[in-house]
């Protein structure tokens, strides 16, 4: 099964996320649902001297999204904000280490999406989230 | 060759699958395509693809009015797809079946043309949380236009129609009943003809959603007794862009134009227009000509098969499905567990992974199916259910596929173990 998304390393991120959780109080936090099939997800940061000094995620949904979200957070803790704000889609689809074809790629861009929608101040879109 | 009157005789799969060419691929690991996912479209057998291809190849010509042999030709052609589908609902007149592009657009036609002639302020409008959004949205959008009621028969937990509720809604008087003749998420079968009657004494116009029935179950408009009956080519084998509303003739008859402009016309002056006969009418524009023809080949392909013995194999392999998935551990299945009150579709869970994980395991063992709300969100709220992973059958799957089936989920198990 060496082509499955499922491999070992997102299994591991799915089954045992890192840095679960909500931050009280935090910096930023952002939510966004990804309508298509109902994963959800929050980020909350803490950020010290422009570096993302603490980051946890919450939600529920699919394996992908909720690995892919957990992958990015121990990308991103410790980094300078502005280079966060920088990060691609191809650096988080590249750490997945698995090809995510296009019925799956909101899923696993969820994270970003909401992390980058955080850091740049975006308004949710719904206040109900 | 003596065939047993009671038990129809079964299908014989492997020379059906042979008609279908798309069955016939692999993935890179040689494993064989099992395609469970007819209820969102079915696959096409190689004689309506080429009765398709054979009419843009030979026959081409815009229909109707053209004196030259290929617009005759094509005239008569699209004609006889229409007696084809009129035999196969049993509708007792040809001219009575509308060719439209799929069962939405058939649902849109009534609510616009119908709905707006018919239904006032303060009218109750029934539809029930088995429907599809496309037997929902067009009634909730004509409620809200004209300010009347939309109200959703209830389901009960095993996936059936609430019974009571319902008829507390016809206690009601409602103008109209819409409703599935088979849920697509669930696979229920609702007893369409009893439920017309009665919808019908309480004074209601009935329209059924045959989406889900017409490819799985034998279909009989005249006995089911509703107003009108829609369905889509494209989940009865035929091309997508084909679909037919069937309706009675003093319904049709009564109402005004859904789309107005070339080809439904009987004469057109600079003050005004007077509308052409059925089925014109409700025909404007040129039609999806190749569609509907390859629609006909398409109905007398399954009447060669016979819907009996579609249903009955299909109630077989559901009866085979549901007794191999509940052996899996933490398999959820929804739906009534009565096979005569459920058609070829198993809706499950597998413990608590996503569905759209499911899918995706499913997906890499060649396994098509499908995972999501089925376009039946308000019913997956009615369930306390996000979303589910849906396997639906056809007249080419068999046990053999529902093996493939089962160890795909056996794998799911493993991998979220």
């Amino acid at each position: 099964m060496g082509d499955s998304l499922y491999r070992e390393l997102i299994m591991d991120h799915s089954k045992h996320p890192r840095n679960k959780g909500t931050l009280d109080p935090h910096d930023y936090s952002y939510q966004d649902v990804n309508p298509l099939c109902g994963d959800e997800i929050r980020i909350d940061v803490r950020v010290q001297d422009d570096v993302v000094s603490d980051i946890k995620f919450s939600g529920r949904g699919c394996a992908i999204s909720q690995a892919a979200a957990s992958m990015l957070t121990e990308m991103v803790l410790g980094q300078p904000v502005a280079e966060v704000k920088t990060l691609a889609k191809e650096d988080l689809l590249e750490e997945l280490g698995v090809p995510i074809g296009p019925a799956r790629m909101k899923c696993a861009l969820l994270g970003l999406k909401v992390l980058k929608a955080g850091l740049y101040g975006v308004a949710p879109a719904d206040d109900s989230l | 060759m003596a065939t047993p009157l009671l038990s129809p005789a079964p299908l014989q799969v492997d020379a059906i699958r042979a008609d279908f060419p798309i069955l016939n691929q692999a993935n890179e690991r040689g494993q064989r395509l099992v395609y469970l996912d007819s209820a969102a479209s079915s696959q096409k057998p190689a004689v309506v693809i080429d009765a398709q291809a054979n009419y843009y190849r030979h026959d081409n010509a815009n229909i109707h009015r053209g004196v030259y042999a290929l617009s005759e030709r094509a005239t008569t052609e699209y004609e006889t797809a229409r007696k084809r589908v009129a035999a196969f609902i049993n509708a007792p007149d040809p001219d009575t079946c509308i060719f439209v592009r799929n069962t939405t657009e058939a649902i849109n036609l009534v609510a616009y043309s119908w709905g707006r002639q018919h239904i006032q302020a303060g009218d109750l409008l029934v539809v029930t949380l088995l429907d599809h959004h496309s037997n929902l949205v067009p009634w909730q959008v004509l409620a809200e236009t004209q300010g009347a009621e939309l109200a959703y028969a209830r389901v009960t937990a095993g996936g059936r129609l609430d019974e009571d509720h319902l008829g507390r809604l016809l206690d009601r008087e409602p103008k109209l009943v819409a409703m599935p003749h088979v849920s697509n998420a669930l696979g229920t079968i609702v007893d369409v003809a009893r439920w017309t009657r009665r919808a019908q004494a309480a004074g209601a116009t009935v329209l059924i959603d045959g989406a889900q029935s017409a490819p799985h179950l034998p279909v009989d408009v005249a006995a089911i007794g509703c107003d009108f009956f829609a369905l889509s080519g494209h989940k009865l084998l035929a091309p997508m862009g084909s679909g037919v509303l069937w309706g009675k003739r003093d319904r049709l008859d009564a109402m005004p134009p859904f789309l107005t402009g070339g080809g439904m016309i009987r004469r057109v002056t600079v003050d005004g227009t007077t509308w052409a006969e059925l089925p014109a009418k409700f025909e404007a524009g040129t039609p999806a000509v190749g569609e509907a023809i390859g629609l006909g080949v398409a109905v007398d392909y399954l009447t060669e098969l016979g819907m009996d013995r579609v249903r009955s194999h299909e109630r077989d392999l559901t009866d085979y499905a549901l007794d191999r998935l509940q052996r899996l551990p933490g398999i959820q299945l929804y739906g009534p567990d009565d096979l005569d009150e459920r058609a070829g579709v198993i809706s499950f869970a597998v413990g608590e992974v996503h569905p759209h994980d499911v899918a995706s395991i499913l997906a890499e063992e060649n396994v098509a199916v499908r995972a999501g709300h089925h376009c039946c969100q308000p019913l997956m709220r009615e369930l306390d259910l996000v979303a589910t992973t849906r396997a639906s059958f056809s007249v080419y799957n068999d046990e053999t596929d529902v093996d493939r089936l089962a160890s795909a989920i056996e794998r799911v198990i493993e991998v979220f173990a």
